[in-house]
């Protein structure tokens, strides 16, 4: 790969004025970005590792009941320290990767790449959850913007993803079998308000909200309600691993599974 | 009672130590000083013509201390292929270069245009993106019917076409075959692909070249199979390097499956740039080098007939495949199709007539040659799938329209020119049945069934020849060289043995299982044999591991290099003992005259060898090293039956492997524990390769799974428990060691099980689905079942 | 050019690294700890883990720099103090777990990383925590084994016979 300097800031301050330089990225667990970096696909001319940002790291809840993530904090941490608060929060975390990519990789670089297969857009845009850079909050809904697109500015790094805690949630991930990323992944979340409904892996405009299935289980959070909808294969993901029609189909089974598990 | 030293022990590895503690030492962990680092600029089209390539720039790049392209390669050879193929007229297969980088002519994603070598691999790297390759891109061939269409875009402007030949075989058979097809009660007709693999031994290859100008010696470290085959292909058809200036050296080697024996580019590249520079030179493959690189397997696209009487009994079989050959002959391909596949048509059935047609297509992709199993798998999975689409269509069951049809008298010569020596395929099947518990599925089922999954059973059996191969037998088939194996088994004075073989351990455990069969043919501890290999320096000519040989040809040399070494140490043994040679017993490490106390120890006579003091001198040499070199006078012929349950998730289509069951008969067994770990291996491969490998190309050449991103290895937890036995034994009559070769096996038999197993688990469950190309991916299975 | 230092297999190390430098070549290169392999550019085989801070880590998707005073323990640590081998290392000898050998060290690695989280892991278990650690050879059925041997269940010999 490309040479560039690492820098490991210990504050979020210095993390932003690093970031103010030019070709600048931030680094969170690298477990997307340091592949990419060695096809050349990328080539930062200073890395600003987040791992050092203390107060970037750990899980608590605030004052309003929500779950708080840092944006440093691993994967595994939160699969750990979540599961009392917001445990479909917690095992979506824990189906991320593997071990090894869990001990490193970061909710913050997850939702900062938002890869069109990747677990955590689904339980952000799922759990209605808020999005905490330097500098604003952004709704989760206003987050994505498409696949690798975010509502991010240049140098704004994630410090804090806050969730609403649902009555119940559960995350359904259909393995793709080589990435382990989900072929497809639908993160079910019941409110007091009503139910959200984000999918993940499907979509070629990345993860989305199935606002038809969220108006049926509002009505009725049971897997009945779910029976006569069915996803349009329009717009869906073809590869190798799974078309269009396969897709959708996954989306209404996964969605009638998690509905089923959710806790 | 287990035994617990010598043949069929279970010995745990020596070899595991230095794995286990970091301590192996893989071509990678080979560093030289004063080495350079190569980076190869390699096409990104999958056909084009090269215009021009500026290197000035990169040239003067940091680190920069050489670049080469194909201009510097004019004048030394191209690439060679070892096997010629004459077609079903008579005339040679079409033949085109392979350079070893680019000439004109891009042909595959991946083919090498240029190198770059440079003091860090970094530096090189950064320097060829300053390269600038000038590319006019051409129309790619990748579908093979459509590159043997007429008017279709050639792969080598100098061919007359993109086949490479056609083949029939055998040839004569051909009209009574078409009579009988069109005679016959009943005939099942199938049109099947059998996907690309990548092969992906986990160490990805490397190179390393050095050159000593004192004595004007080229060393090349290799990821190798086999390193004397590298020195004789590179040295005598692409340097120009006699043997004895060119030292090839295979360490320890990280899987090979095939990958590692075919001589590549890179290799040659090494090895002449370190000569040129006067610096040692190491590549490295990245992995996503690897997956445009590594000679690909299997691709082959077949049409399969079987005729049927009324009963059942195979009256003929008919077959049409396309064989992909890619871009350029590698080492083998042409003998993959045709020889490992052709001559596998009967199976283990008493087909009296059997007819296989093979077209080889050059395509836009990178060469397919040898992986695990190597045309056999190709053999075994289209006529276990229509024997088990023929029984369905006939409402035979599945196993005893195999029984009815099986082979049961040996030896038996096949119509496809080969002799089986000996099987029992009903005793392996009866094995089968039985570990299965194949008599509990029905309950299973509806265990399945009340979990809202569909349980299907699959069943099939396979044969393979191994022991590659008699040199004579090949040769008439186009080999351009025999396939022998070699031994030195040298004795020090003190008793302990060395063993330099030609076959090469990379991951067999050699090391342990070969000084198993000493230890009991002299009767001493496994602990005072040990093996060297992978070295041409240090051991005679041999040609390497793969073809399930290195026991059956390169266990055979060594222990016919032994047996040299027993007969004369028992002259010299007699002497000692003043007794004739006739009427010397070695036993237990002890040499005694026949019927009476008097003894000498092993230790004794292999001190006297080297010490000659009170020796036969005149009659006997000192020493006690011989070599042997073993030609096999036939394949053996490994067989079982193999049977897999299945679930299908209805909703999803997904295929869990729930028990699978392997009963092999591999004739002798030195290692048992090794042997079930090639089972093992060879079993998850195959359900790899019928569940998720898939190497695909797009239509202008790309390679759509060209990573571990797409490309879906089997992991933990996609394979179960496997159940194995080997303990049906027919010993191969041909060999001093009746064995028979296990490497392979599990590779070939377990696809069509898997597949017989969904189609089974579908159509228990009113699904009419005929068949499913693999891999078995749940979204093409669920588009199957709702189709 | 920065220096780092970190301590590996209980040894204090040190040593100039660019930015770019990842985990595994400080440790093979540098440090000539060739053990950790490097199987593939995507992080997905598991040849390369290592413990960090006493967490399973991909050394191939770290940068040398990120470690610096970390606690780094590779598979030449793994060894019991007298030279032996440690349990695990010895159940994947007991138990055929590796044929090759390349894979290997990532394995027992992430076997370590796994019984110190799990003393007693199901199959399953073991099945599902190795999905990051890729083997061409065993088909997995001895490596599942040797990790249940190590954590003390019972398994059965080798080879039926």
């Amino acid at each position: 790969m490309h040479n560039f300097e690492l820098v490991k800031p210990t504050t979020i301050a210095d993390a932003v004025s690093a970031l103010g330089g030019e070709d600048a990225q931030a680094l969170g667990g690298g477990q997307t970005l340091i592949p990419t970096m060695k096809q050349r696909l990328a080539a930062p001319a200073v890395l600003v590792s987040t791992a050092g940002i203390d107060e970037m790291k750990g899980v608590c809840l605030d004052d309003n009941g929500r779950l708080c993530i840092g944006g440093a904090t691993t994967h595994a941490t939160v699969a750990a320290e979540a599961a009392a608060h917001y445990p479909g929060l917690a095992a979506l975390a824990s189906t991320i990767g593997d071990p090894a990519v869990r001990n490193r990789g970061t909710i913050g670089g997850s939702l900062a790449n938002n890869d069109p297969a990747a677990c955590y857009p689904a339980g952000v845009l799922g759990s209605g959850a808020m999005v905490v850079t330097n500098s604003r909050e952004i709704a989760a809904d206003d987050y994505f913007q498409g696949m690798f697109t975010t509502a991010l500015d240049e140098g704004e790094i994630i410090t804090e993803v806050k969730f609403p805690v649902p009555e119940k949630s559960n995350y359904q991930k259909f393995l793709q079998p080589a990435s382990r990323f989900a072929l497809t992944g639908v993160f079910v979340a019941k409110f007091g308000g009503g139910v959200r409904v984000a999918i993940t892996g499907a979509s070629e405009d990345g993860v989305f909200r199935w606002t038809a299935a969220e108006e049926a289980l509002s009505a009725d959070f049971s897997t009945g309600a779910v029976d006569g909808l069915s996803m349009a294969a329009d717009g869906l993901i073809n590869d190798l691993h799974g078309t269009p029609a396969y897709r959708a189909n996954l989306c209404k089974v996964l969605t009638v599974r998690a509905v089923n598990a959710a806790a | 009672m287990p035994k617990d030293h010598g043949i069929g022990a279970s010995n745990k590895r020596r070899e595991d130590v230095r794995f286990l503690t970091g301590r192996g030492k893989y071509t990678d962990d080979i560093n030289l000083a004063g080495q350079a680092y190569v980076h190869f600029v390699r096409s990104d089209v999958a056909h084009g013509t090269i215009n021009k390539i500026y290197t000035t720039a990169a040239a003067a790049a940091d680190g920069v201390v050489g670049i080469f392209t194909g201009a510097d390669f004019e004048g030394v050879g191209g690439l060679p292929c070892g096997w010629q193929v004459t077609d079903r007229h008579g005339n040679p297969m079409q033949e085109p270069p392979h350079p070893v980088l680019a000439q004109g002519k891009v042909r595959h994603v991946g083919d090498p245009i240029a190198a770059v070598v440079a003091t860090s691999y970094e530096a090189a790297r950064d320097a060829a993106a300053l390269l600038d390759v000038d590319i006019a891109e051409l129309p790619a061939v990748v579908d093979m019917k459509a590159a043997v269409a007429d008017g279709a875009t050639k792969v080598h402007d100098e061919l007359e076409s993109n086949l490479c030949y056609d083949w029939g075989f055998v040839e004569e058979n051909r009209d009574a075959v078409d009579t009988a097809i069109k005679n016959a009660h009943h005939v099942t007709t199938l049109e099947l692909v059998n996907n690309r693999l990548i092969p992906n031994a986990m160490e990805p290859r490397v190179a390393v070249g050095a050159y000593d100008p004192t004595n004007d010696e080229s060393t090349l470290y290799t990821t190798s199979q086999n390193p004397h085959v590298i020195r004789l292909l590179m040295g005598a058809f692409v340097l120009g390097i006699p043997e004895h200036k060119l030292r090839v050296v295979a360490p320890d080697v990280g899987g090979g499956f095939g990958s590692k024996i075919f001589h590549y580019a890179e290799e040659a590249f090494c090895t002449f740039a370190a000569k040129q520079l006067k610096m040692p030179v190491k590549w490295t493959a990245q992995r996503s080098e690897s997956f445009m690189t590594d000679a690909h397997g299997r691709d082959h696209v077949t049409k399969i007939e079987l005729a049927l009487d009324a009963e059942g009994h195979f009256q003929a079989i008919r077959t049409e495949t396309y064989a992909n050959m890619g871009a350029y002959l590698s080492t083998f391909a042409p003998s993959v199709p045709t020889w490992l596949h052709g001559t596998l048509m009967a199976g283990n059935y008493k087909t009296p007539l059997i007819y296989v047609n093979v077209k080889a297509v050059f395509t836009n992709t990178v060469p397919v040659d040898a992986y695990r199993g190597a045309g056999r798998p190709e053999a075994t999975f289209q006529l276990e799938r229509v024997i088990d689409v023929a029984a369905r269509e006939m409402g035979i069951d599945p196993v005893e329209l195999r029984r009815k049809n099986f082979v049961t008298e040996f030896p038996y010569a096949t119509p496809v020119a080969v002799e089986y020596d000996t099987g029992d395929y009903n005793a392996v099947m009866d094995k089968a049945l039985e570990i299965a518990d194949v008599a509990g599925f029905d309950a299973r089922a509806a265990a399945s069934q009340a979990a809202g999954k569909w349980r299907g059973l699959g069943i099939n059996t396979y044969i393979e020849a191994c022991g590659i191969a008699p040199s004579a037998l090949v040769g008439q088939l186009g080999a351009r060289a025999g396939l022998y194996e070699s031994a030195t088994v040298r004795v020090n004075a003190t008793g302990g043995l060395v063993v330099m073989t030609g076959s090469h351990s990379h991951g067999q455990g050699h090391e342990t299982a070969f000084p198993q069969v000493i230890a009991e043919m002299i009767g001493i501890d496994e602990s005072m044999v040990e093996v060297v290999h992978g070295d041409t320096a240090n051991t005679p000519m041999g040609m390497g591991t793969y073809g399930s040989r290195s026991l059956a040809v390169g266990g055979s040399a060594m222990v016919r290099a032994t047996e040299k070494i027993i007969n004369k140490a028992k002259k010299i043994a007699a002497h000692l003992l003043e007794a004739s040679a006739d009427d010397i017993e070695l036993k237990d490490g002890q040499f005694s005259v026949a019927g009476t106390d008097k003894s000498v120890a092993w230790g004794d006579v292999t001190l006297a060898a080297y010490v000659p003091h009170n020796y036969p001198l005149e009659d006997i040499e000192p020493g006690l090293e011989e070599t042997a070199f073993y030609d096999p006078s036939n394949f053996t012929y490994p067989a079982g039956a193999y049977i897999c349950e299945v679930e299908v998730d209805p909703d999803t289509g997904k295929v869990t492997i729930d028990r699978f069951s392997a009963a092999d008969d591999f004739g002798n067994v030195v290692n048992p524990m090794i042997v079930e770990g090639q089972v093992h291996g060879g079993l998850a491969q195959g359900i790899g390769q019928a569940l998720l490998e898939n190497c695909a190309y797009d239509e202008n050449g790309q390679i759509l799974s060209a990573s571990y991103m797409d490309y879906a290895m089997p992991r933990a937890d996609d394979v179960p428990m496997f159940s194995v036995d080997h303990s049906c034994q027919t010993p191969c009559t041909h060999n001093p060691l009746g064995v028979k070769g296990c490497g392979e096996a599990g590779a070939i038999g377990s696809p069509p099980a898997v597949v017989n197993a969904v189609v089974d688990a579908l159509q228990r469950n009113g699904r009419d689905v005929r068949h499913i190309d693999m891999p078995l991916s749940p979204s093409r299975v669920w588009s199957a079942m709702n189709g | 050019m920065t220096t780092v230092s970190m301590t590996v297999n209980g040894k204090s190390v040190s040593g100039d690294v660019e930015g770019r430098t990842l985990l595994s070549a400080f440790l093979r290169e540098d440090l000539g700890l060739t053990g950790t392999h490097v199987g593939c550019d995507t992080s997905q085989c598991g040849a390369c883990v290592v413990h960090v801070d006493g967490k399973a880590v991909k050394a191939c998707s770290v940068f040398a720099g990120e470690c610096d005073g970390s606690e780094v323990t590779t598979i030449e640590g793994m060894a019991n103090a007298d030279g032996s081998m440690g349990t695990i290392q010895q159940a994947f000898q007991d138990y055929h777990g590796l044929q090759c050998g390349f894979c290997t060290p990532g394995m027992v690695m992430s076997a370590a990383a796994l019984l110190a989280e799990n003393p007693t892991p199901s199959e399953a278990e073991i099945r599902h925590y190795l999905e990051g650690n890729i083997c061409r050879c065993t088909g997995y059925h001895n490596i599942v084994r040797a990790i249940q041997a190590a954590s003390g269940q019972d398994v059965a010999p080798v080879a039926a016979e």
